[in-house]
């Protein structure tokens, strides 16, 4: 069975910082907070995303029309994707993996519901839900609920028409997505593939979940690793799709890779005490550490600022025994659930292909002034499920 | 490892070891299958909510002895029944049960399942548990604060959790979304990290329980339910001239994959081989085919040509067949094209148990290896009146004894994914 190299060959991000790649570099290479809004969802702070021109990814306005926010922003971003990859002309046989979400519920109707049923004995509010609901839900919106219409509307607006899954499962349904993706590279069954995820920061309905898991930091934004004041996450609209490709096919085509995507490790412990989650990921990376070189290790993590995420993060690092840079880009594009490990993939691929490592945001960051040329993501879950990936750089005699 | 374990394109086997079912016919293989040989509806008038309001008041529903599924929100549900489906696989393959994380089944977990989140009952006690203020999203936000057993009803990954605690899986459980055919999709992720040598085995099960009032809207705003609420046992129609629409159903299956070297190593009983997998993604909308049928065409040739078969190789297809106008004919038009006059003979569970959504492509796989086992083709029923546009051979309304080495199952989703599995039986 085929055993190939995959390469990073396109990234879409979409996020606080910007659209594309030199926004998210610029971001990268600065040290100043990231746009907040404070306000609008207090006490809770977001991120939110830019205003998107949905024309050019989503040229039809009857497509766009048929989505809400996430499916748009998802779409919005596959597209960028694959514009980077200068693969247009491969959609047709382009394997798709989407970590999705929900779509977004009709929050103006939720609470016309509430308001009028909430007071009434529940067997009048049972029949009364039945006729509001009846009369109310839009049709159309069903279909912009459906996790599965961000890939539908891949498809149809950006034609993408290989196999198509989509993972559900908050932060491991995108390490999950990213693994999938590279073994059916690997071993052969597709040349190319589209995977990633979106979500939508503004919207209450996400916050709802979110603090019902005791996730989210309340009070001022910080940097993630600076919030034992109120530890928790700062979610923050990302749209994060990457195009992946064998070593092989992009150099067939002459395209050049922006990283080489090494293992993937997935896990997930209970957090508990009898399986608090250190050993499968501590296994992991001794299986990765093989192939990476010595000296003061640069990471980009996905830590949230949750707290017992990120104990469990520290401890794990901790125990590689060896110096580390680590870079938590949450303090930068915020937590995007399912996108986020989607978004520090293309990160880390951006870094290692201008050979820049971001700046340090706060004390616990060290100082990497090198070239990096192996970069380890991490995705310790707000929840739960942990995930590592090892990326390298492309030596330029690789390069097509 | 010999040739005779490996598939035409050097890939390992995979042999299906387990299998368990839950529909609205009852629990388990022995009285699923008996009721659905004997061309038996397990579609009633909707009693776990009022129904005053809608248009449809029909559905498959599960009824579980000593347990009120009406009580549960749709995550509850769905778990509940890939448990018992999930249970019966595991003791059909010879898995003794284990809560031990890790060490109890050998591979992971792949769960085909419908999206989940905070349902009605959970929003009227937040607004109980906000009050005095009123019951707008704010006051809700705040109300949730640390309510452990609300996120993980409504997040994505509880059902996943849970299910992989309780049955012992290894790593991280996948759970994967691809409409109707979400369950085809869940076998076809098992298949896959056994081919690629990820693992010797895995659990595929196919689950759903969203039969509650808001999704009943949702579906029924998009005209897709049939109304024909008078007499529930009919109104599912696959292929009849007078359908009008499917019927929401719920229910769970799981089978329990293994490379058939790993099977026979330990000496486990094959039921059937999965032999190929196919899919394809449509591009035309959202909620229909392409009119050229290109996709399901495409979906259908690629489990073939995976399975290193010919088309005349199918026996048997057992339809995606939900009785909306619209699905009937794409699937008779992909059926002509990839077989043309000489088609299989074709039946549609879902004339008997609904469509069972997120759970069809794993129970119409269960349902495809016992028509190989006991070599009967299941029927469809409520054949009545033949539509001229469809010159198939359904197996209208009784079963039928056949001879059958491999099956086709299809599923075809809204957002355009098509998922196709070709069964068959254990190689001499």
């Amino acid at each position: 069975m085929a055993d190939n190299d995959i390469w990073v060959t396109g990234v879409g991000l979409v996020s606080c910082a910007g659209e594309g790649r030199a926004a998210h570099l610029a971001a990268l290479a600065g040290t100043a907070p990231p746009l907040v809004d404070a306000a609008s969802f207090a006490p809770y702070p977001i991120h939110p995303g830019p205003a998107l021109e949905l024309d050019r990814q989503i040229p039809k306005k009857g497509d766009q029309r048929q989505m809400e926010g996430w499916q748009r922003l998802g779409t919005y971003a596959a597209g960028l994707a694959i514009d980077d990859a200068g693969a247009r002309g491969l959609v047709g046989e382009m394997d798709l993996i989407v970590a999705a979400g929900g779509g977004e519920r009709d929050i103006a109707l939720d609470d016309a519901v509430l308001a009028a049923l909430a007071p009434l004995p529940p067997e009048q509010a049972a029949v009364k839900l039945n006729e509001m609901l009846a009369t109310g839900l839009r049709p159309t919106l069903f279909l912009a609920q459906l996790s599965n219409l961000l890939a539908g509307n891949i498809s149809i607006v950006h034609g993408v028409t290989g196999a198509s899954r989509t993972f559900m499962g908050e932060e491991s349904a995108g390490a999950d997505a990213v693994r999938i993706g590279a073994a059916r590279l690997a071993s052969g069954s597709s040349r190319i593939a589209l995977v990633g995820g979106a979500y939508v920061a503004p919207r209450w309905d996400m916050l709802l979940l979110y603090n019902a898991a005791g996730v989210l930091r309340r009070g001022p934004w910080t940097p993630v690793f600076s919030r034992e004041d109120a530890p928790g996450a700062v979610t923050g609209t990302q749209g994060a799709f990457l195009v992946l490709e064998t070593a092989e096919g992009a150099r067939a085509r002459g395209v050049r890779g922006l990283a080489r995507l090494g293992a993937i490790a997935t896990g997930q412990a209970r957090r508990s005490a009898a399986d608090p989650g250190h050993e499968a990921m501590a296994q992991a990376y001794a299986r990765l550490a093989k192939r990476l070189p010595e000296g003061r290790l640069p990471v980009i993590s996905g830590c949230t600022g949750a707290t017992t995420a990120t104990v469990l993060e520290r401890e794990v690092l901790g125990g590689f025994a060896r110096p580390l840079a680590v870079r938590a880009t949450g303090s930068r594009i915020g937590w995007g659930v399912e996108a986020t490990f989607p978004a520090n993939i293309a990160l880390a691929a951006l870094c290692l292909s201008e050979g820049r490592f971001p700046a340090p945001m706060e004390p616990l960051e060290a100082p990497f002034e090198d070239a990096p040329t192996d970069i380890l993501v991490t995705g310790f879950a707000a929840w739960r499920g942990e995930a590592l990936a090892h990326l390298s750089a492309i030596p330029a005699g690789d390069q097509p | 490892m010999s040739a005779a374990l490996r598939d035409h394109a050097g890939r390992p086997l995979v042999a299906v070891t387990g299998i368990g079912l839950v529909t609205p016919l009852g629990l388990g293989i022995v009285d699923n299958w008996a009721a659905l040989r004997a061309g038996r509806s397990g579609i009633r008038r909707i009693t776990r909510f009022p129904t005053d309001h809608l248009r449809t008041t029909i559905a498959g529903t599960v009824d579980l002895p000593n347990e009120d599924t009406g009580a549960m929100v749709s995550a509850q549900r769905v778990t509940r029944y890939a448990t018992l489906a999930a249970e019966e696989a595991l003791a059909t393959a010879g898995f003794g049960p284990s809560g031990t994380r890790g060490g109890g089944f050998p591979g992971p977990l792949m769960l085909g399942m419908p999206p989940v989140e905070t349902e009605w009952p959970y929003r009227f006690a937040l607004a109980r548990r906000a009050a005095p203020n009123a019951p707008a999203y704010p006051a809700l936000v705040e109300a949730a604060a640390r309510w452990d057993e609300l996120y993980e009803l409504a997040a994505f990954a509880g059902v996943g959790e849970r299910l992989a605690e309780r049955l012992g899986t290894r790593g991280a459980p996948i759970a994967i979304s691809t409409a109707c055919a979400t369950g085809a999709s869940a076998i076809q992720l098992g298949v896959e990290a056994i081919r690629r040598g990820e693992a010797e085995a895995a659990l595929a099960i196919g689950a759903d329980g969203t039969v509650q009032p808001e999704a009943l809207i949702r579906f029924s705003l998009l005209s897709a339910l049939s109304t024909r609420n008078d007499d529930p046992a009919r109104a599912a129609r696959p292929f009849e001239k007078t359908r009008d629409g499917f019927v929401m159903s719920e229910g769970a299956a799981c089978l329990v994959l293994e490379s058939l070297e790993h099977a026979r190593a330990r000496g486990a009983k094959v039921l059937g081989l999965i032999r190929g997998c196919g899919e394809k993604s449509d591009s035309f909308h959202r909620t229909r085919s392409n009119p050229d049928g290109g996709a399901i065409i495409r979906a259908m040739r690629n489990a073939i040509e995976d399975a290193g078969l010919e088309p005349g190789a199918i026996d048997y297809v057992n339809a995606h067949g939900t009785g909306t106008p619209e699905n009937d004919k794409m699937e008779t038009l992909g059926m002509r094209a990839v077989f043309g006059e000489g088609a299989p003979p074709i039946s549609s569970n879902k004339s008997m148990i609904g469509h069972t959504l997120s759970a069809a492509g794993a129970i119409e796989a269960a349902f495809s290896l016992l028509a190989l086992r006991d070599q009967v083709l299941p029927p469809t029923i409520n054949h009545e009146e033949p539509d001229p546009a469809i010159t198939l051979d359904v197996v209208p309304n009784a079963a039928r004894p056949a001879k059958v080495t491999n099956v086709l199952s299809n599923s075809f989703g809204f957002g355009g994914q098509n998922v196709c599995l070709v069964i068959s039986g254990e190689p001499a």
